[in-house]
């Protein structure tokens, strides 16, 4: 009775090195060999279109709409203090700092990861992935590479257009509505924001994000069950697992880059 | 969707982001001032620096003229030691000179007030590395309340 619950564990404990280890591999193999530029770059391209531009709508979106909600509620919060002024900055820092980075890539996850991992795994289900195999193309470095660095770069710059966008929407609502005087705003927000500490921070925090998210949702693709029904639990797997991460890693980075 | 739309798409979808890094880089935060530029240091001792910190601005009549750089605590004396970058830009100070740790505002930050003293013959300006003797330390709110329970008892 105890053994089999510890056979469980140990099962369980078994199987998650083993997908990590399966991962790895991929990754590995993937990444690990010259680029060819001339014909690489089309397929890179093809897939920054998917992954990052058509991405461009949510992000932007969902910028503004943050970034007014926060002008909103910390005009009410900070006026209670004749601290209005402190407006800009409270904006500003919140998303450079935490929402920029992190709401971007739960969008991104449920975005593109998604998409990526539902792709990938209809082109395993369907052999599309196995007749490469066969006319000696790997699809590692054919359909995996691409995907993997076309999410590498884009999220870090969806995470700034979303920080820029939800600045504006903070100032829409601040300046343009409520009144907060316009020259503060900046200036305040000026003296506040620093670019290392804050702007840069932020940005290698949405580089580590988009890395976990794009590895997981590849991965949960290209190692899913080839069934209708292993693809759509892949796929869910990918949002809840991608978005998990998302969030533990934020707590261990904001608690090496700001925890003093 | 033909190759070439792709491609311009991507293209503005990359410009777009260093845009916004642009952006946020000049227009929102600040982007070092001065104090990536050349600066010397002077020192001073304090008895209690209450809240100061590194990277507290020394304000001159509520110019900005340099940063704190480091706090330390001088085991000789005990008393806290503050080191400060002052931009080049704002020299020859005389020896006279007091510094103060002030508070902006009510709840606002701490920060180091430089207040130049008189010059004349005989009285030389601080040079690099100088200590300013003439300090006053951070009002510590408890140590200003102990005070004032303290006279008031006395005059009973």
């Amino acid at each position: 009775m105890l053994l089999d619950w510890f056979a469980g564990i140990g099962r369980n404990g078994i199987n998650a090195t083993m997908t990590l280890g399966r991962a790895g591999i991929m990754l590995f193999n993937a990444l690990w060999s010259l680029p060819n530029i001339r014909k690489n770059t089309p397929l890179l391209i093809k897939q920054l279109f998917v992954v990052g531009v058509q991405s461009l709508a949510i992000i932007i979106v969902s910028g503004l709409f943050i970034g007014m909600v926060l002008g909103l509620q910390g005009y009410t919060i900070l006026v209670g203090y004749g601290a209005e002024n402190s407006l800009g900055p409270m904006v500003a820092l919140s998303l450079l700092r935490e929402l920029g980075p992190v709401v971007t890539a739960l969008l991104f996850a449920g975005r593109a990861g998604s998409a990526l991992t539902a792709e990938i795994g209809l082109m395993k289900a369907t052999e599309q992935l196995s007749s490469m195999e066969l006319m000696a193309v790997d699809p590692l470095r054919r359909v995996i590479a691409p995907r993997f660095w076309a999410g590498v770069l884009s999220m870090p710059l969806l995470a700034l257009m979303f920080s820029a966008v939800g600045i504006l929407g903070g100032h829409l609502v601040g300046v343009e509505w409520l009144g907060v005087d316009s020259g503060s705003y900046w200036s305040v927000m000026q003296a506040a924001v620093d670019l290392k500490d804050d702007v840069m921070n932020g940005f290698i925090k949405s580089v580590a994000f988009a890395f976990v998210v794009t590895w997981i949702a590849i991965f949960r693709g290209y190692d899913c069950i080839p069934t209708s029904e292993g693809i759509s639990k892949a796929t869910t797997q990918t949002v809840v697992h991608a978005s998990l991460a998302v969030l533990g890693l934020d707590f261990v980075l904001t608690a090496l880059m700001f925890g003093e | 969707m033909n190759n070439r739309k792709i491609e311009v798409l991507v293209g503005f979808f990359i410009a777009a982001g260093i845009a916004a890094f642009l952006f946020l880089a000049l227009s929102v935060a600040n982007s070092g001032g001065f104090s990536n530029g050349d600066s010397y240091r002077l020192s001073a001792k304090f008895d209690n620096i209450g809240g100061l910190k590194v990277r507290s601005p020394v304000k001159v009549g509520g110019v900005v003229v340099g940063r704190v750089a480091e706090i330390k605590l001088d085991t000789n004396s005990f008393m806290a030691e503050v080191v400060m970058d002052i931009s080049v830009d704002y020299k020859d100070f005389p020896e006279t000179s007091s510094i103060s740790i002030l508070t902006a505002g009510l709840l606002g930050e701490q920060y180091l007030g430089l207040e130049p003293g008189f010059m004349m013959e005989g009285i030389e300006t601080l040079k690099p590395g100088d200590y300013i003797q003439d300090t006053k330390s951070a009002l510590v709110l408890e140590e200003l309340i102990g005070q004032f329970l303290f006279s008031q008892g006395g005059e009973d």
